[in-house]
């Protein structure tokens, strides 16, 4: 097939964004942000690790906290990029060409962050390495019982097929960028990343290959990973965390949490790099019927798990209910299901999810709210468990809101590197699907 | 426009990807011939001293029981390290002007303490406790090794986890007479007379000693 005059526009526009970024003084701007939050991040893991957990503010009976709601919460955002590139791809819907790449980076950089949650909440992080199965002089073996374990099996499985599943995807449009690279050192640099591709059919059917394979691992992933997740919950004896309702509520969480960052991505991007006939306003109407749809599974769950503990007619789980509602952290509940789910009804009108600025403020409630939700099933249940003796409250400390905000400069300051030299869209497979359905605004 | 790359470039990417792969394997070998190493574990590797104190001497030589020094070692958890007053009690007769003894009597005017470096040192993670081993028969050189032969003392075994779990998984044949703690030399206790063969079996039962709870972890970290 010969090349075309809108393939070559798309390739140009496309792999115009490394080669000479369209604006430099926004992206600075925004980089330096990212680079001081990455410094509150090296800071707060700094005192950490001189100090100890004990300066955060988890102690039993919680001695969870932050740490590990926002562990579920980034992890919880990642399982959307997998579900729009590895699913889509598997089920063929093209319009996915548009949003997956950015959305695999999203991923990666999601579930760095929340893999370093439980790292760091360790008593002694730089001994993290313990958890993995290797000969040692301690002649100690992983205690697979310990949702510690699951945590990292879960977390360093998916990390290494999102990084594979992203750079194989990747690989492509590295070529092309090569190809157009005016110096030396870009061609040599981008070259090396191609990892000598050349475009010949059997580079083709290779990649088509490895591409489908991994996206045939990475989908099942999703559930298995989340499904852990809520489990981890559930292994220990807490009322309020026995609901069987759980890991499908969880994985359904985790999507409703990252399609709305998705949405957020794509709406900034879009304007950032004006994208407008890439990303269209069809795709941002399908991520907000995703949003709309995944949220309201949340609901379901939600309603299902108010549902359980009146029909298990339990006394503590009544108690736990009673307290979500009414007690001491009954902010988080109804912060959830007020940033949730308010917002988001908007979707349902055609002329909502036509307009990117309206779509990003709903995406953000919907972060917001799903953080509440972390928050809330994990304080709710644990400040108050079977024993009066052992109630107890939390507050988090400064250190854990600044390593918060060091984390997101960990989320961001990769990205934005990321949006400044790579192609933030998959040239190749919209030109694909340009191709197969002749209409971008219709692929 | 110029060739960016050779023709070779893959050959070369492969082959450095190769080598990568190599050095990742040979960084875990010699990684694991570190754990296992001297180097690492310290056996046999002299601390400094501020005095050069010869176990063998005392010990061998002059057969001075460890817990002479070492006072604390069967009713507490640490054995301890000798104070000036204890050296004192021969060497203010014995040696009194001996040039090598100088930082003793320095010591015992000052009332500044000799700073002894400690050889057998474990984490701090680690609450080991003397006077339980003692008491139920581990003796001295189990642990600290030959110390009548050592001219300067250096630590006989590696104190790695794994060390101290083979005798917690089974403890049997480790159990010695407590009344015979200190001896040094038990290369024919099998062969003695008596019931020497089954007497690590017998006192397990005798003592109440459960392997499986000895290896569980707050054992040892509490």
């Amino acid at each position: 097939m010969s090349e075309t005059a809108s393939d070559t526009r798309i390739t140009a526009e496309i792999t115009r964004i490394p080669l000479h970024h369209p604006h430099m003084r926004n992206w600075w701007l925004l980089f330096g942000l990212s680079l001081l939050l990455l410094g509150c991040f090296f800071v707060a893991a700094g005192a950490l690790f001189l100090n100890g957990v004990g300066m955060w503010g988890n102690n039993i009976p919680v001695n969870w906290g932050l740490a590990i709601s926002h562990y579920v919460w980034f992890l919880g955002i990642g399982h959307a990029g997998t579900l729009i590139s590895a699913l889509l791809l598997i089920t063929n819907a093209h319009w996915r060409n548009s949003l997956n790449r950015f959305a695999e980076a999203m991923t990666l950089f999601a579930v760095v962050c929340a893999g370093l949650y439980p790292i760091l909440h360790l008593g002694r992080p730089w001994l993290f390495y313990w958890m993995a199965p290797y000969p040692n002089t301690m002649t100690l073996y992983p205690q697979f019982k310990s949702p510690l374990s699951w945590d990292f099996f879960a977390v360093l499985t998916y990390l290494t097929v999102s990084l594979l599943f992203w750079y194989i995807g990747i690989v492509p449009d590295l070529a092309s960028v090569r190809d157009r690279a005016k110096t030396r050192r870009a061609q040599v640099l981008y070259g090396l990343a191609a990892l000598g591709w050349r475009g010949s059919g059997r580079h083709w059917a290779r990649w088509q290959q490895a591409y489908r394979l991994t996206a045939a691992i990475a989908v099942p992933l999703v559930v298995s990973v989340h499904s852990e997740i809520s489990l981890l919950f559930a292994a220990g004896p807490i009322p309020g965390w026995t609901s069987t309702v759980f890991p499908a509520y969880f994985v359904m969480g985790a999507a409703f949490s990252g399609f709305a960052v998705v949405l957020m991505i794509a709406v900034t991007l879009r304007h950032a790099l004006s994208l407008r006939d890439i990303v269209t306003e069809r795709h941002l109407d399908l991520l907000a019927r995703f949003l709309l749809a995944t949220g309201l599974m949340t609901a379901y769950g939600y309603v299902y798990e108010v549902f359980d503990a009146l029909y298990g007619g339990e006394k503590q789980d009544l108690a736990t209910l009673h307290d979500r509602f009414t007690g001491l952290y009954a902010y988080s509940y109804w912060g959830a299901v007020i940033f949730n789910f308010v917002p988001l009804q908007l979707l349902w009108f055609r002329g909502i999810r036509a307009r990117p600025a309206v779509l990003f403020l709903i995406a953000t409630s919907v972060v917001v709210g799903m953080w509440y939700e972390r928050y809330m099933l994990l304080m709710t249940a644990l400040y108050r468990d079977y024993l009066v003796s052992s109630w107890g409250e939390y507050h988090a400390s400064l250190w854990e809101w600044l390593l918060f905000a060091g984390m997101i400069g960990v989320f961001l300051a990769p990205f934005l590197l990321f949006v400044r030299f790579l192609p933030v869209i998959s040239a190749f497979e919209v030109k694909e699907a340009l191709r197969e359905t002749g209409d971008l605004r219709h692929a | 426009m110029a060739q960016i790359f050779t023709a070779s470039a893959d050959t070369r990417l492969r082959a450095a990807a190769l080598l990568g792969v190599v050095a990742l394997v040979m960084a875990l070998v010699v990684l694991g011939g570190y754990a296992d190493s001297s180097y690492a574990t310290l056996v046999g590797w002299v601390e400094h001293q501020p005095v050069p104190f010869s176990h063998q001497h005392h010990v061998g030589e002059l057969g001075i029981d460890c817990r002479y020094c070492h006072a604390a070692a069967e009713t507490g958890a640490h054995a301890g390290l000798p104070s000036t007053f204890t050296c004192m009690t021969c060497h203010s007769q014995v040696w009194t002007g001996a040039p090598m003894l100088a930082p003793v009597r320095a010591s015992l005017a000052s009332g500044k303490p000799l700073e002894w470096q400690r050889v057998a040192r474990l984490p701090d993670y680690v609450y080991f406790d003397h006077s339980i081993h003692l008491s139920r028969g581990v003796p001295c050189v189990t642990c600290h090794g030959r110390v009548d032969r050592m001219p300067l003392m250096s630590r006989a075994q590696p104190f790695q986890m794994q060390w101290c779990l083979d005798c917690h998984r089974n403890p049997a044949p480790h159990l010695r007479p407590p009344a015979e703690i200190t001896r040094m030399d038990w290369s024919n206790w099998d062969e003695e007379p008596g019931i020497h063969a089954v007497y690590g079996e017998l006192m397990t039962k005798v003592y109440g000693i459960e392997p499986a709870k000895l290896t569980q972890c707050n054992i040892c970290h509490r």
